[in-house]
């Protein structure tokens, strides 16, 4: 595979052809924040904290340092002051939904964010799909999906498929940078024990 | 619906997840509304994930996840029927059928639905019942009109 050599942050850092941009800055040790990213899944784009800015011919462009591949004479920046402006705006408007999510608060901190710019809107869920993708691409169960669109866009267990697989696995507890997921779950266990047509594997 | 009429638009399609959006609109074309079991069996036959069925239907608009009622009231709350008191009408019908758009009274009498146009709007505010059209709707006219229907 033929290397590519690309700038991130003035330092030259070596990447193999069909690297993204986040996977070249980690193995050169430099940090790109990510709320949707996760190794064992594919590049999903969602939350757009990972925005980088990047010069190529004299044009400078923001784009997802997640999904964008890097390429010959790549310049990236980080951690321009234009970046660090969208991450904050980003963390703002999701703080509105999660005000309490600790790895929220965190990059909060560090890109100065203020939780009570926007008017609260308490979802608790800021829709990274991180429990959705896990579900479908590493377990292939498909015990949780998104509904609804737009503003009203959730996640929502799927009691048909939980009561069978759920109950042993719940290997996406971990992953929600939030905890709307466990919430979601506790709402569906509840609904499915008090439906007679549903039974749960443990009970059997 | 019975289950045969499911079976038959389904099993045309078998194994064709790319055909899960024209299944279900067959499916409602059918029945009016797409039932849980239908959709259970639309996932199982197309080979589509439950999620991603339930994820589609509830994405449209045109689909229908609770069942219709007999007659079905669109009322236009687009701009033209906006300024001229779209609101009132909606809350004229919402007092009297005790249902809010998207919703089906417990009897299946009526289903409301707001639309953005209905395309004649030196008419409005309009609403549809049944397809048949009513305009300049005053909320005292559609009490007496809806009185009408069973």
């Amino acid at each position: 595979m033929s290397e590519i050599i690309i700038q991130i942050d003035g330092r030259d850092v070596a990447a193999r052809e069909g690297m993204t941009i986040l996977e070249a800055a980690q193995t050169a040790g430099i940090t790109i924040p990510t709320l949707c990213h996760h190794e064992k899944l594919e590049p999903y784009g969602a939350c757009r904290i990972c925005t980088v800015e990047i010069e190529n011919r004299g044009r400078t462009r923001l784009v997802a340092a997640c999904l964008y591949p890097v390429e010959k004479d790549l310049v990236v920046r980080t951690r321009s002051e234009k970046v660090d402006r969208i991450r904050k705006v980003i963390l703002e408007l999701l703080l509105a939904h999660a005000p309490e999510a600790t790895e929220l608060q965190v990059l909060a901190k560090e890109y100065g964010a203020d939780k009570d710019r926007f008017e609260k809107e308490s979802s608790f869920c800021i829709l990274c799909g991180l429990c959705v993708r896990y579900c479908a691409e590493v377990k292939k169960k498909h015990a949780v999906g998104f509904v609804d669109r737009g503003t009203g866009r959730e996640i929502s267990f799927i009691p048909e498929i939980a009561s069978r697989e759920c109950w042993n696995c719940k290997e996406c507890f971990p992953l929600c940078p939030t905890e709307a997921l466990q919430a979601a779950y506790v709402l569906t266990e509840a609904l499915i024990s008090s439906s007679p047509s549903f039974k749960l594997e443990a009970e059997e | 619906m019975d289950n045969d009429s499911i079976d038959q638009i389904i099993d045309k399609q078998r194994g064709k997840p790319g055909s899960l959006i024209q299944v279900l609109m067959e499916i409602q074309d059918k029945n009016q509304w797409l039932p849980r079991e239908a959709l259970e069996k639309v996932s199982e036959k197309l080979e589509v994930p439950l999620s991603r069925v339930l994820r589609i239907a509830t994405f449209y608009k045109t689909f229908k996840l609770i069942p219709e009622g007999r007659h079905k009231i669109h009322i236009c709350t687009g701009t033209a029927c906006h300024v001229r008191g779209a609101q009132r009408v909606l809350d004229t019908v919402q007092d009297l059928t005790g249902i809010k758009p998207g919703e089906t009274d417990p009897d299946l009498k009526f289903s409301l639905e707001t639309v953005n146009c209905l395309g004649c709007c030196t008419l409005g505010p309009v609403l549809e019942i049944d397809g048949k059209t009513f305009g300049k709707a005053a909320p005292a006219e559609i009490a007496d009109e809806l009185k009408k229907y069973e």
